[in-house]
């Protein structure tokens, strides 16, 4: 059976709209850097380097994995390059965990990113394919109709979204790397925001960000580093196709199975009890409430009351998102990868002022496309 | 390392391909390989493929894929963007895990949407070389020029390395124009679009469904740094380290060598040490069709034939990304 895989170090760089301090390569130097520091390594120390982002339009480079294997140290070594849409964070941890527990390689650089400023992610989004039905709505457009679609199934008040619009934001405000950092955000200053697809307001939307996160990740005997690591108890990925008539995009099924396969692999029965932090990749503040039933933390149509009864604050019983989330930083390719880290972070009990007490159970939840691909991961405190 | 092996393998005709998009050349490639194989499609563990968006011209264009291999119930699956090589690379790390048996691995690409040349610009360094345009022909160019240069090979080599497919001859070839000095046209791979499909099964199950299964015995790839100016064009130092990784020492009786230009060939059989007994791209290799995202599975899967069909026991495969060879896979086959 697999071996065990340990996260040893961990680096994100400051978030912002427009990094225009550094280069491609030097954001994902920045993140890398400091991810081998947390781990006291050096450059020559891994074995091999992950890279994921998202579409490659984003940054208008084909393939910039080839150009940034100078920075990152790959010379020599393997490096391969995943892109699995907006889950890519999270399927490019999980490929560089593969490489651990499959007994390939002891440690293994893995970095996620994206600089969107490079180019426009509104027109990337929006190819002209000759016969196919033009999208020019971004992923506010497609998402909007689910959210509607949750709210009608569920009777959940219009105030859920913009709580879990502040609650993000407030947490933000304890995450020095996050991008948006709003002192004195409210109820009242989310209502008050632009519509923009309905019922999507301008904050509960996800900012466009460049960022990027590393992490290294070892085998049981390559384990260095000051801080204790964490211990991958389970990783899991699922997809289903875009265009099947049937599916259920409110509650994909390869949400749920992947939920259950991950869950199975760490010995979870019961989540709500079980995992003490989870970080979700909430775009779009009514996801918070889809993904809590979808990842079974809440029954059907009970996840908005979770929303509503301040569980998931930093201080409630099932904290969701206490870095801020995709809320507050989204850089794409690398914010499945944020939600990994975070949870390895917080059971590591490196969260700083956004650390959860005694967190030692963490998921790390990511997805892309439209609510089509899945990767998760469990992490904890012990070795298992 | 868990024993695996390649137990089918289907391709498209590499072609342009005006006709039909991504999908549509993708789809019947997967369901011949899944026939072949004889694992039932929802039996198969895990699925993995290769392609770039830029060939495409379109963000997510994979997404399209698991359409056409039709993904439902939901299945573990992730995507390279790259050749689908490397996605076999992916599948065949996974099933080290031990939990499950076989994978489906694909990898497809319309190089004809653009000017490939051009297109391939875009994947340069993006400050400092990209905004020259070196197109992919004069970069090549570049590299067979300092090959001649070095004294190891010769144009006329290249030419016999055009000209062992489809017999033509050498003085002949080396009459005509250059696209870009030192490369003629029968020097450099053509434009096509294509897709291909392997399927990969662990030990017991490979047996069960293969007669003669094309065992995996030694996989890896190695990056170089990107600069052109940082390394030795003339030699392929990844090559050979994947080479020597993956256990390439020994008889080696067929090498299906991803070389899209001539002179690439004579550099990678250099760097892994292939002698004259060595069987070098008996399908035509790419210089005959060029299917970017397939072509490096589809040289996998060509090896894997001459072992499953008997013509070959070793077989090697080569798969490469990037320019001038700058990223190099290398997997060795064998049969039982």
């Amino acid at each position: 059976m697999a071996n065990r895989c340990a996260v040893i170090g961990i680096g994100q760089t400051k978030h912002d709209d427009k990094r225009q301090d550094v280069s491609m390569a030097g954001l994902v130097r920045e993140a890398a850097q400091r991810a081998l520091d947390d781990a006291g390594l050096g450059w020559r120390d891994f074995d091999a380097l992950v890279i994921g982002k998202a579409p490659d339009m984003f940054e208008g480079v084909m393939m910039p994995e080839l150009y940034l294997a100078d920075a990152l140290g790959a010379a020599g070594k393997p490096m391969i390059r995943v892109h699995t849409a907006g889950s890519v964070g999270g399927s490019t941890a999980i490929v560089a965990a593969s490489l651990v527990q499959a007994g390939i390689h002891e440690r293994v650089l893995t970095v996620a990113f994206e600089k969107q400023s490079e180019s426009n992610t509104m027109w990337a989004l929006a190819p002209n394919i000759p016969f196919q039905q033009k999208l020019v709505a971004g992923a506010g457009g497609y998402f909007a109709p689910t959210i509607r679609e949750y709210m009608r199934r569920t009777s959940a008040p219009d105030h859920i979204g913009i709580k879990v619009a502040v609650k993000d934001r407030l947490n933000a405000l304890k995450n020095p790397y996050s991008h948006l950092h709003l002192p004195g955000i409210d109820e009242e200053q989310v209502r008050d925001s632009m519509m923009l697809w309905d019922p999507i307001r301008f904050l509960e939307s996800c900012p466009a960000s460049d960022g990027a996160c590393a992490m290294v990740l070892s085998s049981e005997n390559a384990v260095s580093g000051s801080t204790p690591p964490a211990w991958v108890l389970g990783t899991a990925v699922r997809s289903e196709p875009l265009g099947m008539a049937g599916r259920d995009e409110v509650d994909p099924r390869a949400g749920r199975m992947c939920a259950k396969d991950v869950y199975g692999q760490a010995g979870i029965t019961d989540p709500f009890t079980e995992i003490d932090v989870a970080e979700m990749y909430v775009p779009f503040s009514w996801y918070e409430p889809m993904w809590l039933e979808n990842l079974g933390f809440a029954a059907e149509g009970e996840g908005w009351k979770l929303v509503d009864n301040d569980v998931t604050t930093l201080e409630g019983d099932m904290p969701v998102d206490c870095s801020g989330g995709v809320l507050s930083s989204n850089p794409i390719g690398a914010s499945g990868m944020l939600r990994f880290a975070e949870a390895a972070m917080q059971v590591r009990g490196q969260a700083g002022e956004h650390q959860v007490d005694g967190a030692r159970i963490g998921l790390g939840h990511a997805y892309g496309g439209g609510s089509q691909f899945f990767a998760m991961w469990v992490v904890g405190s012990e070795k298992p | 390392m868990r024993d695996v092996a390649v137990v089918s393998f289907a391709q498209s005709v590499a072609a342009e391909e005006p006709e039909r998009n991504e999908v549509e050349i993708l789809m019947p490639v997967v369901e011949e390989a899944r026939a072949k194989s004889g694992i039932p499609k929802d039996d198969i563990g895990f699925t993995c493929s290769g392609s770039a968006d830029f060939l495409a011209g379109q963000p997510f264009a994979f997404v399209n894929g698991l359409e056409a291999i039709g993904a439902w119930p939901p299945i573990r699956e992730s995507h390279v963007e790259a050749d689908g090589a490397w996605a076999l690379y992916e599948a065949w790390v996974r099933l080290q895990h031990g939990d499950i048996d076989s994978a489906l691995v694909y990898g497809f690409g319309k190089s004809s949407m653009g000017s490939l040349r051009d297109v391939l610009c875009v994947q340069l360094d993006p400050y400092y070389l990209a905004p020259l345009w070196p197109d992919a022909f004069s970069l090549a160019a570049l590299q067979a020029r300092a090959m001649l240069d070095s004294g190891a090979h010769t144009e006329r080599e290249m030419a016999e390395v055009a000209a062992r497919n489809d017999g033509a001859d050498v003085d002949e070839l080396l009459a005509r124009p250059f696209v870009v000095s030192p490369l003629r046209e029968h020097d450099c791979a053509p434009v096509s679009d294509g897709a291909a499909a392997v399927v990969l099964a662990a030990a017991d199950l490979a047996r069960e469904v293969s007669e003669r299964p094309a065992w995996i015995r030694g996989i890896d790839h190695r990056i170089e740094p990107h600069s052109l100016g940082a390394r030795d064009l003339t030699r392929s130092e990844s090559t050979r380290v994947a080479g020597e990784k993956a256990g390439v020492g020994g008889d080696v009786d067929v090498a299906e060598l991803q070389a899209p230009f001539t002179h690439q060939e004579l550099i990678l059989r250099d760097a892994l040490g292939l002698n004259g007994g060595t069987r070098i791209n008996p399908s035509g290799g790419v210089l005959g069709g060029h299917p970017m995202m397939a072509a490096g599975l589809i040289r996998i899967g060509e090896a894997a034939l001459r072992i499953t069909n008997g013509e070959a026991n070793r077989a090697l495969a080569h798969a490469t990304s990037g320019p001038c060879l700058q990223q190099n896979l290398v997997c060795v086959l064998e049969g039982d």
